[in-house]
C-alpha cells in the first residue's frame, strides 16, 4: 500500500509532464494532420531557456525568491518557446503544405536533428545541471519506516499542470479562438468561408502547443535537475505514445494518456525492472491499439454526413 | 458584348424608362475561367447579380455550378477573367477575406461543423461580427427556422440532412450578408422539407431584401423562385433570361424539366 502510494504519486507527476506534452502533438494532428517530430526537442530547448534563465536570475540579478523566479521563467520560456513553435511552423512545415504527405514529416525530422544539433554546438554536450531550487516536502503517512512522501517539487509540477489545463481547456472550448481552432480542426475549408484566417489559426495552434511544452520543459528541469541536448528524444516518443494512447486529436485524450504513460513507466519500475520501463510503456500502446484502434478516447473514422 | 452584359443593360434601361434609379449590381464575373489542372470546369463565363434579386444557375451534375460558387470564394481562384463584388475586384483574394465583405455562403454538401452544436456552428457563422448582435441573429434565424431553436445544443453532425441544410444557411445568415450564396439546398431532401427551405429563401429575399445567388439541380424550384436564370453546360454559360421565359423555353424543358430530376413535385 505504502509502495502503491508513492508510486502513484511519482507516476502522476510524471504523466503530467507528459501530457503537457502531448497536447501539443494531438493539437498539430488535429489540425494539419500531421505528427510534429520536432515537438520533443522544442521542449528540450523550452528546458535550456529555462535553465539559462533560472541561472540569469539567481547567479547574475541575485533573485533570492524561488517563486518569483519560477514565476518569471515560467512565462520567459513560454514566451520564447511559443516563437520558435511559430517559426518553425512558419519555416519548416506552411510552405510545404499542399505537398505530398510524407514531406512536412520529412520536414519535422529535419527540425528535430537541427534543434538538438544547434543546443549541442551552443550549449555543449554535456548534462547541465541547476543547482536544487525546491526541496523539501511532506511526509504523508508512515507504515515500517516507509515514507510516503511528497515533494514540494511534486506538488506544484501538479498544481501548475492542473492550473494550466484548466485555463487551456477553457480557451479552447469557451472562446472565440478555441472555436474557430475546432472548425479548423473538422474542416478548414468552411472555416475560411466563414472568414477564418486558417493560416493564422494553425500559427496559433503551434504557438499554443509549443507554450505548453515549455511548461513541461521548465518542470522537467526543476523536477530532475539535470537537462542535455538530446533530452528532447524520449519524453518527445514517451508524450507522443500518450496521445496516440488516448486517441490522437482528442485533447483529454492527450492527458489521460500522459497520466497512464507516466504511471506505467513508474509502477514497473517499482515492481518489475527499472530497464524495461520504456518496453512496458511501449507494448500497453500496442496491446490498446490493437483492441481500441482509435485510442482511449479517440473518435471512430466514420460520421455521419 | 456577353449575353449577361446584354441582360443587365435591359433591366437598367427598363428602370429608367419607369422612372426609378438603376438597381447596382452587386456581384459581377466577367470572363471567368477555373481549371482545375489542366482541365478547365469554367469557360469565360459571365453572369450578373444585382442588389435585391433572386439569381439562379442551372445545370446538370458535374456543369461547374459549384466550382463557379467556390471561384467567387478565391477557392479555387479564377485563372482568367474578373470577379467584382459591390465595386471592388475579388478575383485574387484569400478566401477569409472575401468572406469579410458581407458575402456568404452555404456550400455544397452543407459542410456543418459535426463535432460541434448547433449553437456553436451558428457562433462561427458570426465569428467575424460583433457579439452585440449574435442573440439578435440568434432570433432571427431560429424564427426563420424553428426547427434549430429546439436543437441548439445537439450536435450538428447528428442532426438530419434537412436540418443540417436548414443550419448551413442560418450559419451564412449569421454574418448579416449582403449576398447570400446557396448551393444545391434542395440536394437530397424530401419534397416537404424543400419546399420549407424555398419558402424560407423567398421570405428573406422579399421581406429582408437579401440578394440571393441560388445553384440549383432542381430547375423548376429554382426558376419558379428566380427573377432571373443561367444555364451552365459544360463550364459555359448557354442561357440566360427571367425565370419565367427559362421556364417556359422549350431546351430547358427537354433538358431540365421533363422527367428529368428537376421534375415538378407538387406537394
Amino acid at each position: 500500500m505504502d509502495v502503491f502510494v508513492q508510486q502513484l504519486i511519482n507516476g502522476l507527476t510524471l504523466g503530467s509532464i507528459y501530457g503537457l506534452i502531448a497536447i501539443g502533438y494531438t493539437m498539430v494532428f488535429g489540425i494539419i494532420g500531421m505528427v510534429n517530430f520536432a515537438h520533443g526537442d522544442v521542449f528540450m530547448v523550452s528546458s535550456f531557456i529555462a535553465l539559462i534563465g533560472f541561472l540569469i536570475l539567481t547567479a547574475w540579478l541575485g533573485v533570492s525568491s524561488i517563486a518569483l523566479a519560477f514565476l518569471i521563467v515560467l512565462v520567459v520560456s513560454m514566451v520564447l518557446t511559443a516563437l520558435w513553435g511559430w517559426a518553425i511552423e512558419r519555416v519548416a512545415y506552411r510552405p510545404l503544405r499542399g505537398s505530398f504527405r510524407l514531406a512536412p514529416l520529412i520536414s519535422a525530422i529535419g527540425v528535430s536533428i537541427f534543434l538538438s544539433n544547434f543546443v549541442q554546438v551552443t550549449q555543449g554536450a554535456r548534462n547541465k545541471p541547476l543547482p536544487p531550487m525546491l526541496s523539501g516536502g511532506i511526509t504523508l503517512f508512515e507504515t515500517d519506516g516507509f515514507q510516503v512522501f511528497l515533494s514540494y517539487k511534486q506538488c506544484l509540477i501538479m498544481a501548475v499542470t492542473a492550473v494550466l489545463l484548466t485555463g487551456f481547456w477553457y480557451l479552447v472550448q469557451r472562446t472565440p479562438f478555441g472555436r474557430a481552432q475546432r472548425a479548423c480542426e473538422q474542416d478548414r475549408k468552411m472555416a475560411a468561408l466563414l472568414g477564418i484566417d486558417v493560416d493564422r489559426t494553425i500559427s496559433l495552434t503551434f504557438v499554443l502547443g509549443a507554450a505548453l511544452a515549455a511548461v513541461a520543459g521548465v518542470l522537467y528541469l526543476m523536477y530532475y535537475g539535470v537537462v542535455s541536448f538530446s533530452d528532447g528524444f524520449v519524453p518527445g516518443v514517451k508524450a507522443f505514445t500518450a496521445a496516440v494512447l488516448g486517441g490522437i486529436g482528442s485533447l483529454p485524450g492527450a492527458v489521460l494518456g500522459g497520466l497512464i504513460i507516466g504511471l506505467i513507466e513508474t509502477f514497473w519500475s517499482a515492481y518489475f525492472s527499472i530497464e524495461y520501463k520504456d518496453v512496458a510503456a511501449f507494448s500497453i500502446l500496442a496491446v490498446v491499439l490493437i483492441f481500441m484502434p482509435s485510442g482511449i478516447l479517440g473518435r471512430a473514422e466514420v460520421e455521419k454526413v | 458584348m456577353s449575353v449577361a452584359g446584354i441582360n443587365v443593360l435591359v433591366e437598367e434601361t427598363r428602370a429608367l424608362a419607369a422612372g426609378k434609379a438603376p438597381a447596382k449590381t452587386l456581384l459581377a464575373v466577367r470572363g471567368v475561367s477555373t481549371y482545375y489542372g489542366s482541365v478547365a470546369a469554367l469557360r469565360d463565363v459571365d453572369l450578373d447579380v444585382t442588389e435585391g434579386e433572386i439569381v439562379t444557375l442551372i445545370g446538370a451534375n458535374g456543369a461547374g455550378k459549384s466550382t463557379l460558387m467556390m471561384t467567387i470564394f478565391g477557392a479555387p481562384q479564377a485563372r482568367e477573367g474578373t470577379i467584382t463584388y459591390d465595386g471592388r475586384d475579388i478575383t485574387r483574394l484569400p478566401t477569409h477575406e472575401i468572406a469579410r465583405l458581407a458575402i456568404a455562403q452555404s456550400p455544397e454538401g452543407r459542410r456543418v461543423f459535426p463535432r460541434m452544436s448547433v449553437h456553436e456552428n451558428l457562433q462561427m457563422g458570426a465569428a467575424l461580427h460583433d457579439r452585440r448582435y449574435f442573440a439578435q441573429d440568434l432570433e432571427r434565424v431560429c424564427a426563420l427556422f424553428p426547427r434549430l431553436k429546439e436543437r441548439l445544443t445537439q450536435r450538428a453532425g447528428t442532426m438530419s440532412g434537412g436540418e443540417q441544410q436548414m443550419l448551413a444557411i442560418a450559419r451564412a445568415l449569421m454574418s448579416r450578408p449582403r449576398l447570400l450564396l446557396l448551393d444545391e439546398p434542395s440536394l437530397g431532401l424530401a419534397p416537404l422539407v424543400v419546399k420549407g427551405i424555398f419558402d424560407a429563401v423567398r421570405d428573406l429575399n422579399r421581406r429582408d431584401g437579401m440578394t440571393i445567388f441560388l445553384v440549383e439541380q432542381n430547375a423548376y424550384h429554382a426558376l419558379k423562385l428566380a427573377h432571373r436564370g443561367y444555364v451552365l453546360v459544360n463550364g459555359r454559360i448557354t442561357m440566360s433570361g427571367t425565370g419565367r421565359a427559362l421556364l417556359a423555353d422549350p431546351a430547358i424543358k427537354a433538358a431540365y424539366l421533363e422527367g428529368g430530376h428537376g421534375a415538378p413535385v407538387e406537394v
